[in-house]
């Protein structure tokens, strides 16, 4: 069954009323994103889908409020209008999970979804002041609030940033944001191995010129060559001034060329989106580890898992990662990569069947899952939201 | 004072005091165990120090390991603990209690590991936050939250308030800074939150722990952010008539697109305090001083600064000073970060910490005022102007408890019109004891039930830090 509430009160009763039926409940934004995770056995679904519109905007304070089902795209439109943004320049997921629909922007909170930016301006995590959310006893919680420096309390917001539903439905989010930048340009070095390519990274990323994203394809994703990128946003002056200083420090590496406009913007809408991926057979991997141990977990990977491929983000710190589907689609060999090198994969784009036998998200030590189960039953004392979308049995 | 009540010590935990130091001592290094009233006694408060509790006991801890067992020994014990950083809290936070351990990190402090490639520190969670940014300066590099109290406070404290600065407006508080914390649970098991890479798995664990006022566990080491230092740093003083035009200004910089590393503000008391402590050459013909540091090349800062200058003329700027050299920008930091040392050297006082939505500034001033005037109080008023984070300084003479409990009265009175207006409560300096009671005017009861809940997940008998943040009235355990 299908719930559509279009106030909080409605909300409220909801979830009360599966409270006392004590059946899983899915939750849905604009269900471009529903493969995320592991596959679910709800039986009624609540959507965000009537509860839409902003309710606060602030340019001159930075911070904009919307309802959970506001669709991401007003949410951007409301907010370039006036000159800003959104600071994490959140993925797009519908071409690589090839779903459809409008991405909405209590999604964006209840799955930290993030993308290049998340380098220099944090995650949605950093950027989310305050949320409003129903927990499983069917009562509207909210915590943080509308003002950036905010230390009032446990900060529940970070704990529901990145919980998949699975702790509440979010009725209604608030970000802060920050202005657009004058002038956006990309630097591209090419023909750079992937340890080269990282060395290039981390050096920009030391340097005083603040690279705002920076990224590394290697050959065969998205052209023939393999291409580093080090992307610049800030007034027109200083850019040129940076792109300058930049190429002169990491001259070693070759001369890049520098493009803008439409071309840089569409290169990292593929990178934000992993839309490389996008359209293939193969199961989609996301590593996060330090970033000087990318290119040896990939190396590790490639001698495990026959067919891999894969491409950089966040400086090295992010590697988008697409394997042959049949077994488990490599989960033990890049688990075992990562062992020694610290940091944890996630799988993104796989079948049911596999999102359902293999741990999607990391395995966590006993004590932090006894945590995670406790916080689960904290929030959620009937298990009813997104049961087993995180981890089985939570 | 005497307005904030501290729960009834325990006295069964009073009678067993020799039976709990003996089982302590077994735990750790002689050294590691003070007992002695005299030595018990600079424990006994932290920055507000108008309120004291002697401790049953003090551990300073050398390793986690150690931690983890005066921990498990403590729980075992059903004895409380309050985790102690530098002591530097100004909301009561390490304030403890009679029948309390005071565990405190500050004979761990080490930095462990510095790794410029990956941009990233280990460091023990004793170690002073300035001591961060001095391991990695010299190779052009800092630890971006920036308290005042830097060259005291410790990571670890700064952990457990989600500490901010002068800089955050760009580089965001500790929770934006931190990458992983390896704490200590009550059950004495150590647990790694986090770590090299940027996300960690599972729920934000780390988000939460940041800002939990040691009510979750120990923070033994910290992996924190290392970030470039920008090519040259220069504040530049701005002085208005009065703060409607200065908050008119702030709003008008952000809404044209800048933001500024810093944008500090002062009120004429606060500057007459502030220059006369530090020589720092501020103008004293002023209603309202705004600092605004801008960072890059030299030419970046200029072209910023014509910016910025263009719009304060705009909004009536009376003076326009930009630092000359390094020494200047010295003094003017230094005035602007002394500003509590400053007026604790004329007056007694009490910093408050609530934020409010920049654009309500002119009316919260004024109202704030009000306040003050109404209890015959004064006030000095520094803050956070580009996220709206206020300090008044309520002054007053502690010698007098009806003046004293007068400054508190004006402080909630602060607070509760901070609430009012949309924002919060406290924006750095955490509840601690101070603002404890003051909850219930920000949050309702399932709010506070579902923060209790979460809490008990990590110590459902609290044992941990129990007196603060939390009203003592009407708690849940689970
Ligand atoms: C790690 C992971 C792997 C996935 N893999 C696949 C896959 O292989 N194939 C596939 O088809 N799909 C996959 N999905 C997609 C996924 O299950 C949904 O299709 C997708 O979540 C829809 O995004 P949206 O607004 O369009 O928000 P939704 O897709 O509707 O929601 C996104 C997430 O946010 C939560 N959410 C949304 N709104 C709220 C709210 N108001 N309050 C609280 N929580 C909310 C949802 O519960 C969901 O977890 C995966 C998802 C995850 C997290
Ligand atoms: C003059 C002055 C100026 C200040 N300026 C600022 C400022 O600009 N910005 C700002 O944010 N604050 C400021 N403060 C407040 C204070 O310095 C900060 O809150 C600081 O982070 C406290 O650090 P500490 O090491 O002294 O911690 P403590 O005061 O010892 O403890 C603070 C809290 O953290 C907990 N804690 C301490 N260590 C640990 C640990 N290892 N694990 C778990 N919990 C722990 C304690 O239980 C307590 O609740 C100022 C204080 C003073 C006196």
């Amino acid at each position: 069954m299908l719930h559509t509430p279009t106030t909080e009160a409605q909300a409220c009763a909801v979830v009360a009323s599966i409270v006392e039926a004590r059946v899983p409940l899915a939750i849905r934004g604009g269900g471009t994103r529903t493969g995320l995770g592991r596959p679910d056995n709800a039986v009624s679904t609540i959507t965000s889908a009537g509860l839409t519109g902003i309710t606060l905007y602030e340019p001159s304070e930075m911070v904009i409020g919307a309802k959970a089902g506001t669709p991401l795209k007003l949410i951007e439109e409301t907010l370039a209008a006036r000159g800003q943004m959104l600071p994490f320049e959140p993925m797009d997921h519908r071409a690589l999970l090839g779903t459809e629909g409008e991405p909405t922007i209590g999604a964006i909170a209840a799955g930290n979804i993030s993308g290049p930016r998340r380098i220099n301006a944090g995650a949605a995590r950093d950027s989310l002041i305050g949320i409003k959310l129903i927990n499983g006893r069917g009562e509207l919680v909210k915590s943080g609030g509308r003002v950036m420096k905010n230390v009032t309390g446990l900060d529940l917001v970070k704990l529901v940033a990145g919980s998949f539903g699975t702790l509440g439905f979010l009725t209604e989010v608030t970000f802060r944001v920050l202005p657009r930048p004058e002038r956006i340009v990309t630097l591209i070095w090419e023909d750079l191995a992937d340890e080269a390519a990282v060395a290039l990274l981390s050096g920009a990323l030391g340097s005083p010129f603040e690279p705002m994203a920076a990224a590394h394809l290697p050959a065969g994703i998205g052209a023939e060559e393999p291409r580093t990128l080090l992307r610049l946003e800030n007034f027109s002056a200083s850019i040129s001034y940076r792109a300058a200083e930049l190429a002169r420090l990491l001259k070693a590496h070759g001369r890049p060329e520098l493009v803008e406009g439409r071309a840089s913007d569409a290169l990292w809408r593929e990178v934000r989106d992993a839309s490389f991926f996008a359209g293939t057979q193969e199961a989609v991997w996301r590593l996060s580890l330090a970033p000087t141990n990318g290119p040896r977990a990939t190396a590790a990977i490639a001698r495990t898992v026959p067919g891999a491929r894969w491409f950089y983000d966040w400086g090295g710190g992010l590697i988008w990662l697409a394997v042959p589907v049949d077994g488990e689609a490599g989960a033990a060999a890049i688990r075992a990569a990562l062992k020694p090198l610290g940091g944890h994969a996630t799988l993104v784009r796989a079948p049911d069947a596999v999102r359902a036998a293999v741990p999607v998200f990391e395995p966590l030590s006993e004590p932090l899952m006894r945590v995670t189960a406790g916080i689960k039953k904290s929030f959620d004392p009937e298990g009813i939201f997104e049961p087993g979308r995180m981890y089985a049995g939570i | 004072m005497s307005a904030i009540a501290f729960p009834v010590p325990d006295a069964g935990i009073l009678a067993r005091r020799d039976a709990i130091i003996a089982g302590l001592a077994g735990l750790v290094a002689p050294d590691a165990l003070i007992t002695s009233e005299d030595e018990r006694r600079p424990y006994e408060t932290d920055a507000l120090t108008a309120y004291r509790r002697m401790p049953l006991a003090v551990v300073l801890p050398s390793t986690t390991q150690e931690v983890a067992a005066v921990l498990r020994y403590c729980g075992e014990q059903g004895v409380p603990v309050v985790p102690r950083g530098a002591g530097t809290s100004l909301a009561g936070g390490a304030i403890p209690q009679e029948d309390a351990v005071v565990i405190g990190v500050s004979k761990m402090n080490r930095i462990l590991e510095i790794d410029y490639a990956n941009r990233v520190a280990k460091v023990q969670a004793g170690v002073t936050n300035l001591a961060v940014t001095g391991a990695v300066s010299a190779d052009g590099f800092f630890y971006a939250p920036d308290p005042s109290s830097q060259l005291a406070c410790s990571i670890g404290g700064n952990i457990g308030m989600n500490s901010g600065g002068a800089h955050c407006l760009k580089y965001g508080v500790t929770t934006n800074n931190v990458l992983g914390v390896t704490l200590v649970m009550l059950d004495g098991s150590i647990v790694e939150i986090g770590g090299g890479h940027l996300d960690a798995p599972g729920y934000d664990l780390l988000g939460l722990i940041i800002g939990s006022e040691g009510q979750l566990g120990i923070v033994t080491e910290a992996t924190v952010r290392i970030l470039r230092s920008a090519e040259g740093a220069r504040p530049v003083l701005f002085g208005f008539p009065t703060s409607v035009e200065a908050g008119a200004a702030v709003a008008a910089i952000i809404g044209a697109g800048i933001i500024p590393v810093a944008m500090e503000f002062m009120d004429k008391p606060a500057i007459e305090i502030c220059e006369a402590f530090a020589h720092a050459g501020y103008p004293m013909d002023c209603g309202a001083l705004l600092i605004i540091e801008v960072e890059g090349s030299e030419a970046e800062m200029d072209a910023q600064l014509a910016r910025i200058v263009a719009i304060a003329r705009e909004h009536g700027v009376g003076t326009v000073k930009e630092s000359k050299s390094a020494m200047e920008t010295a003094a003017i930091w230094k005035g602007r970060k002394s500003a509590f040392g400053a007026t604790g050297r004329i007056a007694d006082y009490i910093c408050m910490d609530g934020t409010i939505p920049t654009g309500q500034l002119p009316f919260v001033l004024e109202r704030m005022d009000e306040i003050i005037k109404g209890y015959g109080l004064r006030v000095a008023n520094v803050f956070h102007a580009g996220d709206g984070n206020l300090h008044p300084l309520i002054l007053y003479n502690c010698n007098d408890p009806i003046e004293a409990q007068k400054a508190e009265d004006a402080g909630n009175d602060i607070l509760k019109l901070c609430v009012e207006v949309g924002g919060c409560l406290t924006g750095e300096h955490g509840v601690g004891i101070e603002k404890r009671d003051l909850m219930t005017v920000q949050f309702n009861e399932a709010d506070l039930h579902q923060q209790q809940r979460v809490r008990a997940v990590f110590d459902p008998r609290w044992l941990l830090n129990p007196a603060k943040v939390f009203p003592l009235e009407g708690r849940i355990a689970a």
